[in-house]
């Protein structure tokens, strides 16, 4: 493994690594709400609801991120109605913001299915007493409900985050230059192919390590009323 | 209004994707039992932890678990491709280098990545056999490979199912993958239809619903088989 090589390699996969860590950021950022938002979509009561959330992931998670990509990147410019609609061309005409999009709208199946396992496991009588206390719908999400779902959820919500950053790879077949974008291309370009995946392999090593201990760290901090 | 239905039907092009699915079951199976050989070494390794090789196989599995897919298949296929073209026409198969191959390396780079997955779902499955079966089984003197065929295996595959069924669902999706080192698999063969025929959003919605049948077929067919192995309570 020559020095010249590094030094070249380097800076150029360092640029990729802030684009990875922004298509991550953001695609966490939607993916998470939008994930909330259909796992208590899929919890209310009336069916024909509960019914599209059941769907929804069902579709996502059975099709390959890679497809939807695709789909939502070259596809959807062909229909008229998303041409005509200043919003949603905004989104589709740039690989990056399409990316984002991709990734949240697959993330947020993913995490739907976490926290509707979290929501579900609240027990019963915390809810009732909660009730009977009188808080309105919403505080009891943001008091009761809430919390306790999410220190149910996070062990598994970090491996999702995981599995993020590496979805965030496939932003480099439409024409993203993130980190998997540029170790391609200086692949083709030294022919070092062990070095160039060393270097990237170990960047994505350090971001997933990253988020895996601010996992734990949120996790412990939710827990603290255990003792240890 | 139209989206190339109709140039779908006529052009033969529905032929070619269902070839194309064929070939993505066809690696996903083969990639998954490969997955699956390697998964149980791995996994006893590593609940057994065996010294040397337990390093070994932690670094296999976090390395392939924390890096992109797509990372693992340029380094095999990039890393591959001269040797192999090399080692063909040496032997006078120039034109093998392109038909079979990728379908090797395909098999290759997902059976690594879906190995990595496997073992851990072995491990967490050997690990929740209860200890005092291995001991009393130790105690009436049965033989090691006895102990593993009539103890450990039957209660490792029982547990071990759910979570094969998992890691069966990324690495059908992951071959999709391979599709961008030219394997002419579901996700090429649909890539090369929206590009001829200009109509990419009918193209990928096809290959979007083959995936998700063949996905949602499976599941059914694990669901069957877990019903299978479940225990069942004397009468």
């Amino acid at each position: 493994m020559d020095l010249e090589l590094i030094q070249h390699a380097v800076p150029v996969l360092l640029k990729g690594l802030w684009m990875t860590a922004l298509l991550t950021g953001l695609s966490v950022l939607l993916g998470f709400n939008l994930g909330l938002g259909l796992a208590l979509i899929r919890l209310s009561e009336s069916r024909f609801v509960a019914g599209f959330a059941k769907y929804y992931s069902l579709a996502f998670r059975g099709t390959p991120l890679l497809v939807q990509l695709f789909l939502f990147y070259y596809g959807l410019g062909q229909l008229p109605f998303v041409r005509n609609n200043a919003a949603i061309w905004w989104v589709i005409s740039d690989g990056t913001r399409c990316a984002v999009m991709a990734i949240a709208l697959n993330t947020a199946a993913y995490t739907s299915e976490i926290l509707r396992g979290g929501l579900m496991s609240i027990p019963a009588g915390l809810r009732e007493a909660a009730k009977a206390g009188g808080m309105s719908p919403f505080l009891r999400f943001r008091r009761i409900e809430f919390p306790l779902a999410i220190r149910q959820a996070l062990p598994a919500y970090g491996n999702e985050l995981v599995l993020v950053v590496k979805g965030t790879s496939l932003a480099s077949t439409i024409t993203v230059l993130e980190i998997t974008g540029y170790t391609k291309r200086l692949m083709s370009q030294t022919y070092a192919i062990f070095e160039v995946f060393a270097i990237a392999g170990a960047l994505y090593l350090v971001i997933n390590l990253i988020l895996i201990g601010l996992v734990r760290m949120t996790e412990r901090h939710l827990m603290r009323h255990e003792g240890r | 209004m139209e989206f190339g239905l109709l140039q779908v039907w006529q052009d033969g092009w529905i032929r070619a994707i269902l070839l194309g699915a064929t070939i993505t079951v066809a690696v996903g199976a083969v990639s998954m039992l490969a997955g699956a050989v390697i998964g149980v070494i791995c996994g006893l390794v590593k609940w057994a932890r065996i010294f040397p090789l337990t390093l070994v196989v932690d670094a296999y599995t976090s390395l392939v678990r924390g890096v992109p897919e797509l990372l693992i298949i340029y380094l095999l296929f990039f890393s591959s491709v001269e040797f192999v073209t090399k080692v063909a026409t040496a032997f006078g198969y120039a034109g093998l280098a392109e038909s079979g191959y990728a379908f090797v390396i395909a098999v290759v780079a997902i059976g690594t990545i879906s190995g990595a997955y496997s073992t851990e779902v072995v491990r967490g499955a050997l690990a929740s056999i209860p200890a005092g079966h291995l001991e009393a089984a130790r105690a009436l003197g049965l033989p090691a490979r006895r102990i593993f065929l009539r103890i450990i295996a039957p209660q490792m595959l029982r547990i071990a199912i759910p979570g094969m069924n998992n890691v069966w669902q990324t690495t059908i999706k992951d071959t999709a993958l391979v599709s961008v080192v030219g394997l002419q698999e579901l996700m090429r063969a649909a890539f090369v239809g929206a590009g001829s025929t200009r109509h990419p959003f009918i193209f990928f919605l096809i290959a979007a619903v083959v995936y998700l049948v063949i996905t949602l077929v499976s599941q059914t067919g694990f669901d069957a088989v877990e019903r299978l192995l479940k225990l069942r309570a004397r009468k």
